[in-house]
């Protein structure tokens, strides 16, 4: 379980962080929402522990996150980097090897990684020789080769074609089930829907909306129906307010007066609309 | 677990597997002989070209004293040089005597189309001074002059002979002292500067690469520095005993070269025995004494040890400035009090070769910015032990602090983008905690 609570930082008069607490359980998908220069890179860095917080305290498991944690942690920055003059083999190896891999396991992780997502032709490539996609896939194996038991991913779909973004996906998933922990840094709303059952949205360096993504929904649906009502004009598909405190069934015998309602349903708001309405 | 060992490992095999660096550790030396030999090659090769030479003798003093050999030909003449000119159209130029050259030096001039060249003009300068001078011996009625001349010259060389520490002689030279300590003053300069700002790129590339992130969140910023100092340092330290290797292979076969060259029997392990046949050729023994008097093996092992600290000291803070900045454009900023501190301990060492034991030599060869280049220049000087020691005390003290001082700024630093800090901002960085 990671816990952060109360953490505040600041860069000379900016405060990047105010107070923010999450809890995060194990073998959850989070997500962390909000829009640029909210201090999601800087809260991302204190879990990672590559940033001490001015107060307050990010725990893993009880302990607090240290660099010596490195090997727990998976970390997917949003501007992503390799070394260029080097192998593709090579340069794995070389990170599992730092997060504490032997030499052995390093070489067989590798080829396994290599082999799952097809690239064992791409071994003895240097960095500078593949595609700015093709690279991103490098950088996402580099992540996750030691088996970190927290996954923390800034934007890991950006800079794919929909075919791999969809095979990352299924990693994440996979990886997930698996049990390892993962935080979701992203603007892609839809990944948010389909893939985090948790989120926060920092806005300011505060936190603004915080908790299950369903509840969420909500308690932020406005009483939004979609219907759609058979008349003597045909078919027609709109989107009705409900009037504040009338029934479900009210609403409907005031609708039905119109035509036939065929289809009744409420129109939950999507997270992209519930991010537009919090952070503007 | 420190990943020191790892980085280390990482930073030296990227870097001496590379095909630059292979090239450039092969070639340097072969380059610097080279541009040593070039020369002197060249100098050895005169012009073979024929030539010919109108000589217009108006004094019809100088008529028998031109003989034609295997590049020159003469073709005396009583004309004129605008006449001369229409009947020989092909010759190399026309020397054109006025009067007696005794009497008047300048009283010839070399007249050509093209510009003529410096070994034609000395060739015939040569030949008329000869001649000039003859005729004023003769003309001083002293029959014995030119003896008298000889005997009369005086020609000095001072030998330089140093007590050792058992209050033997031991014969020195000056000269080669001076010599060898600007070598490995120089070279040390090189290298720190070389091998000092391939840290600071390093660093610099990590950054611009974004690389950064990744490592500092999978290692110590700690770790990641020093690893990569101590890594290049041993890369500097490969190249450099290549070249000693290269040097000391390149100098027995120069030896067995230049001894079978005349027909000497010169056995590189026996010197002293090539010594001997040198002198029969005429060469001066005493420098050789000199050389074989001298202590390489102590100079060699302070070379590493001053090149290892002066090395560290730089490239602490060569990884400091490097994590400062976003792009290598930036950097000048933040290396300029350095470079001032590299230039500043090279001219120190370019003094100290002359004054080897003025104060401030001394002081110099105890600052540690300025003590790799300077120490190494005293070194053939007799530098006192207790001296030595302090100075690499001091050296080994001062890199400690500025490697403490650097990982501060590092720290902070590569996480930095964006906007160049100022110095008011570095030294705040030192200061968190």
């Amino acid at each position: 379980m990671l816990e952060i609570r109360e953490v505040s930082k600041s860069f000379g008069e900016k405060r990047a962080l105010d107070k923010v607490s999450m809890t995060i359980a194990d073998g959850t998908i989070y997500g962390l929402l909000g829009p640029n220069g909210a201090g999601k890179t800087t809260l991302i860095r204190i879990i990672t522990g590559i940033t001490m917080p001015d107060s307050g305290e990010a725990l893993l498991d009880g302990k607090q996150v240290s660099l010596d944690m490195a090997r727990r942690i998976g970390y997917l920055p949003e501007e992503r980097g390799l070394y260029k003059k080097m192998r593709v083999g090579e340069q794995i190896q070389y990170f599992a090897r730092l997060r504490g891999m032997s030499q052995q396991e390093a070489r067989e992780e590798t080829e396994w990684w290599l082999k799952r997502f097809e690239i064992e032709t791409w071994k003895m490539k240097k960095i500078e020789e593949l595609s700015k996609g093709m690279a991103q896939k490098v950088q996402f194996i580099t992540t996750v080769i030691h088996r970190p038991q927290l996954l923390v991913l800034d934007e890991p779909f950006s800079g794919f074609d929909p075919v791999n973004a969809l095979q990352i996906e299924e990693e994440i998933k996979r990886l997930n089930r698996e049990g390892t922990t993962v935080i979701l840094s992203t603007h892609d709303m839809e990944s948010v829907e389909t893939l985090c059952k948790e989120i926060s949205l920092i806005n300011q360096g505060r936190i603004v909306l915080q908790g299950n993504v369903e509840e969420i929904k909500n308690r932020e649906k406005e009483n939004l129906f979609e219907v759609t009502l058979l008349t003597a004009e045909g078919k027609k598909t709109e989107v009705l307010k409900k009037a504040d405190g009338e029934t479900n069934n009210e609403f409907l015998a005031r609708i039905s007066k119109e035509g036939e309602v065929t289809e009744f349903k409420e129109k939950l708001p999507s997270m992209n609309e519930i991010f537009i309405k919090t952070v503007s | 677990m420190s990943n020191i060992g790892l980085i280390i490992g990482h930073e030296y095999w990227t870097r001496v597997s590379k095909k630059s660096f292979i090239i450039i550790t092969l070639l340097t030396p072969l380059l610097m002989i080279a541009t040593m030999a070039l020369p002197a090659w060249l100098m050895t090769r005169s012009d073979t070209e024929e030539k010919q030479i109108v000589v217009i003798d108006k004094s019809g003093m100088y008529g028998d004293l031109f003989v034609n050999d295997e590049v020159y030909t003469y073709i005396y003449s009583g004309g004129n040089i605008e006449s001369e000119r229409k009947n020989h159209s092909e010759v190399t130029g026309f020397l054109y005597i006025s009067g007696d050259l005794t009497a008047d030096s300048t009283a010839v001039t070399f007249y050509s189309d093209k510009q003529a060249s410096a070994e034609t003009v000395n060739h015939l300068r040569r030949t008329l001074n000869q001649r000039a001078e003859q005729q004023k011996i003769d003309a001083s009625g002293i029959p014995e002059l030119k003896e008298i001349m000889k005997s009369v010259k005086a020609d000095i060389s001072v030998r330089t002979v140093k007590f050792d520490e058992s209050g033997k002689e031991q014969v020195t030279s000056a000269e080669l002292a001076e010599i060898m300590g600007m070598l490995s003053a120089i070279l040390i300069y090189m290298f720190i500067l070389m091998y000092g700002s391939m840290v600071m790129q390093g660093v610099v590339q990590e950054k611009s690469n974004r690389i950064m992130e990744v490592m500092v969140a999978s290692t110590r910023p700690f770790d990641l520095m020093t690893g990569k100092i101590i890594g290049v340092a041993l890369v500097g330290l490969t190249q450099f005993f290549i070249w000693v290797v290269m040097l000391l292979i390149s100098g027995s076969i120069i030896a067995v070269a230049l001894g079978s060259h005349y027909g000497l029997n010169i056995n590189p392990t026996d010197m002293m025995q090539a010594a001997e046949s040198l002198q029969q050729n005429g060469m001066d023994t005493e420098i050789l004494t000199a050389v074989l008097g001298y202590d390489f093996k102590k100079m060699l092992i302070l070379f590493v040890l001053y090149f290892i600290g002066g090395y560290l000291l730089y490239s602490s803070l060569f990884a400091a400035c490097g994590s400062a900045v976003d792009n290598e454009t930036d950097t000048q900023q933040f290396t300029a009090p350095l470079t001032v501190f590299i230039l500043f301990a090279m001219y120190a060492g370019i003094y100290a070769t002359n004054h080897p034991d003025s104060q401030f030599t001394f002081w110099c060869s105890m600052i540690p910015f300025t003590s790799p280049v300077v120490m190494l220049v005293r070194l053939p000087f007799d530098v006192a032990w207790w001296e030595i020691v302090l100075s690499l005390a001091i050296l080994v003290a001062s890199f400690i602090g500025s490697t403490w001082v650097a990982a501060k700024i590092y720290r902070v630093g590569i996480l930095m983008y964006g906007k160049k800090p100022s110095w008011k901002e570095i030294w705040k960085w030192v200061k968190y905690k």
